[in-house]
């Protein structure tokens, strides 16, 4: 009896093992894919017998990247100029309007209080790709107006991102500024602090940690952006960013595989470096007041 | 509405002073709407405007004579009456709720098997497990698509390759020259595998949390009641857990109802229109088509925003609540 079910027992333990690696292996394999494509030289990679670990690691894919040979005219160092100007750029000013929002929010009672937090909060659920022609549309008439280019170039995309990342982002932040105890707001005017001294005294190291985890939330998004940057630049190529950059090089004559895993792998990186300091956030984020306790 | 979060304020105390704490009190009234001004002001400008004007370019005739500055022409709900009729609309209707239910059943459905199984597990090899999740669930949308075209690519994509190397009487001949890409009922199996291959993550690390939060006495209880793990599941763990389900639920359905990038690389662009669903054929009315079709592009994209509220209301509401209770 005892010994049937100690039996039982290490076999369910054997089976979790087993469906833990599977898991393990169907979410590891296509990232390790990339890297495996991107480290073998051309003649592996296009073989019909392919074999799971490279034979030979080269490193002559990311050299064709960086060096840019692949999109005559341009080059690897350009796109990630633009991504970095259009994400960092546009997360700092997000992060600067969100926490004067956040602010007025969760220090003030006034009257368009709520109706600002529900407008917040319906905005950030209207699809991107539903406003997309009237977002073209609408840049393009305010560009004729202004007399400046916002399509065609980064300045529209920029501006389309911040606006994206606002709502999130002060909703994040706020929560952050209402944990502030008034007390210590308080106590330190009592000590003759003035306003400024109590924001970056008191406010700014409290709130700072959630500042940072909503601009890398921002982050990650505005640098895997894909519509957007496409339907706003596509026809110049010196504007590309790196996810669309990544799209151009299906229209070459022969599709370099090497060269595009590499392209791919460096554009990846940064992300994961991020993803594994907002994580956790990321899920209690997304599912506030879901999970209770 | 607005009014649900006032405060009745303290009534006033006569003070020697109070001339002079009445215009710091004006002061401060304006302060809050200066600090939301400039927020406002870029959510109005690129948000709002928009949607206004999504509504409005869906009720005119509205092509490039138009974007170039010619006045559009009312039609009287033209669009939305032609493609309420359109085949085409309710064929790329149907594949899109399609897609996107199956994409959300088996993303719900492996995600919480795999949040019950790193339960389960050792905390070393749930930690691990939780390691490769995070893999996939962070690698960009773009690489993503571009990694699952090249394993299912035609001629030397690791996919085919296997299944020619496999007995022919199990898998049948001819996967070295199998185009996975042109064709609906091939491609849309990609894309959703795709697709939850990166959402499942989130969903499976959101039960693991949910999991943790269950007192562990009560599995012990329903198991010396002779529940087993079938049983306690459904009369334990899911009532326990039915908030957090039905907001995973709404936001994988919105999020798969949202997907373009994936689609537009598996199927290498647009111009297919065999294998659209709805945010790419808005964008192929809009900017691939000669000429492009504003007007028609928008009425669907109208579409599209109320089925994204709708699905939403619940979470909305949820929000709009926990709001008010703050």
């Amino acid at each position: 009896m005892n010994n049937v079910h100690r039996l039982r027992r290490s076999l369910g333990k054997a089976g979790l093992f087993a469906a833990a690696t599977a898991v393990f292996l169907f979410a590891v394999f296509p990232v390790y894919w990339v890297l495996a494509t991107a480290l073998r030289p051309t003649g592996e990679i296009f073989t019909r017998e392919p074999t799971v670990f490279p034979r030979e690691i080269t490193f002559e894919h990311f050299e064709r990247v960086l060096s840019g040979v692949l999109i005559p005219g341009t080059s690897f160092w350009s796109f990630l100029t633009n991504s970095l100007i259009v994400t960092v750029g546009s997360v700092a000013f997000t992060a600067l309007l969100a926490l004067l929002a956040a602010i007025a929010v969760a220090r003030f009672r006034f009257r368009l209080r709520s109706a600002f937090i529900i407008m917040l909060l319906v905005i950030q659920m209207v699809p991107i790709e539903a406003l997309i022609i009237s977002l073209f549309i609408n840049f393009f008439h305010l560009g004729n107006t202004l007399d400046v280019e916002l399509v065609g170039n980064l300045s529209g995309v920029f501006v389309i991102y911040v606006a994206v990342a606002l709502p999130i982002t002060i909703l994040m932040i706020r929560n952050f500024v209402s944990a502030v105890p008034r007390q210590l707001e308080e106590a330190a005017a009592i000590d003759g602090a003035g306003g400024w001294t109590i924001f970056w005294r008191i406010m700014m190291p409290l709130v700072a940690p959630g500042l940072a985890a909503a601009s890398i939330f921002a982050f990650i998004t505005a640098w895997n952006e894909f519509l957007v940057a496409f339907t706003f630049l596509q026809n110049n190529t010196g504007a590309y960013t790196l996810p669309i950059s990544l799209q151009y090089y299906f229209g070459a004559v022969s599709i370099e595989w090497g060269s595009i895993m590499a392209a791919s792998t460096l554009l990846t990186v940064p992300v994961m470096v991020f993803f594994l300091f907002v994580q956790r956030r990321m899920v209690s984020g997304l599912t506030m007041g879901a999970v209770k306790g | 509405m607005t009014q649900t979060l006032e405060r009745p304020t303290k009534p006033e105390v006569e003070r020697p002073e109070a001339r002079v704490t009445l215009s710091r009190r004006t002061r401060l009234r304006f302060i809050p709407y200066f600090l939301i001004l400039p927020a406002l002001i870029v959510l109005g400008v690129v948000l709002l405007w928009p949607i206004g004007q999504m509504l409005w370019i869906s009720l005119h005739d509205y092509g490039l004579h138009q974007l170039r500055g010619q006045d559009a022409q009312w039609n009287d709900f033209g669009h939305y009456a032609y493609v309420l009729t359109d085949d085409r609309f309710w064929s790329v209707f149907r594949n899109t709720i399609i897609v996107c239910l199956s994409m959300v059943v088996l993303t719900m459905i492996l995600g919480t098997l795999v949040g019950i199984l790193m339960h389960k597990l050792p905390r070393w090899a749930s930690t691990a497990l939780g390691l490769g999740l995070m893999l996939a669930w962070a690698t960009p949308v773009i690489s993503a698509a571009i990694v699952y075209r090249w394993l299912f690519d035609t001629r030397y994509g690791l996919v085919n390759t296997l299944l020619n190397s496999l007995p022919n009487w199990l898998v049948g001949s001819g996967w070295n020259e199998f185009n996975w890409f042109n064709s609906p009922s091939t491609l849309f199996p990609i894309l959703i595998i795709t697709v939850v291959w990166q959402s499942f993550p989130f969903v499976a690390i959101s039960v693991l949390a949910g999991l943790k939060s269950i007192p562990h006495e009560l599995y012990e209880a329903a198991r010396i009641d002779g529940a087993g793990g079938w049983r306690s599941f459904w009369s334990l763990t899911f009532p326990m857990l039915r908030p957090l389900f039905a907001l995973l639920l709404i936001l994988q359905v919105i999020w798969d109802f949202r997907i373009f990038t994936q689609l537009f690389i598996l199927g290498g662009g647009v111009s297919n229109r065999e294998i659209s669903l709805i945010p790419t054929y808005i964008f192929q009315l809009g900017f691939a088509s000669t000429p492009p079709d504003y007007g028609m592009g928008s009425a669907i994209a109208v579409i599209m925003t109320v089925l994204v509220l709708v699905i939403s209301a619940y979470y909305l509401r949820t929000m709009i609540r926990q709001e008010e209770a703050r």
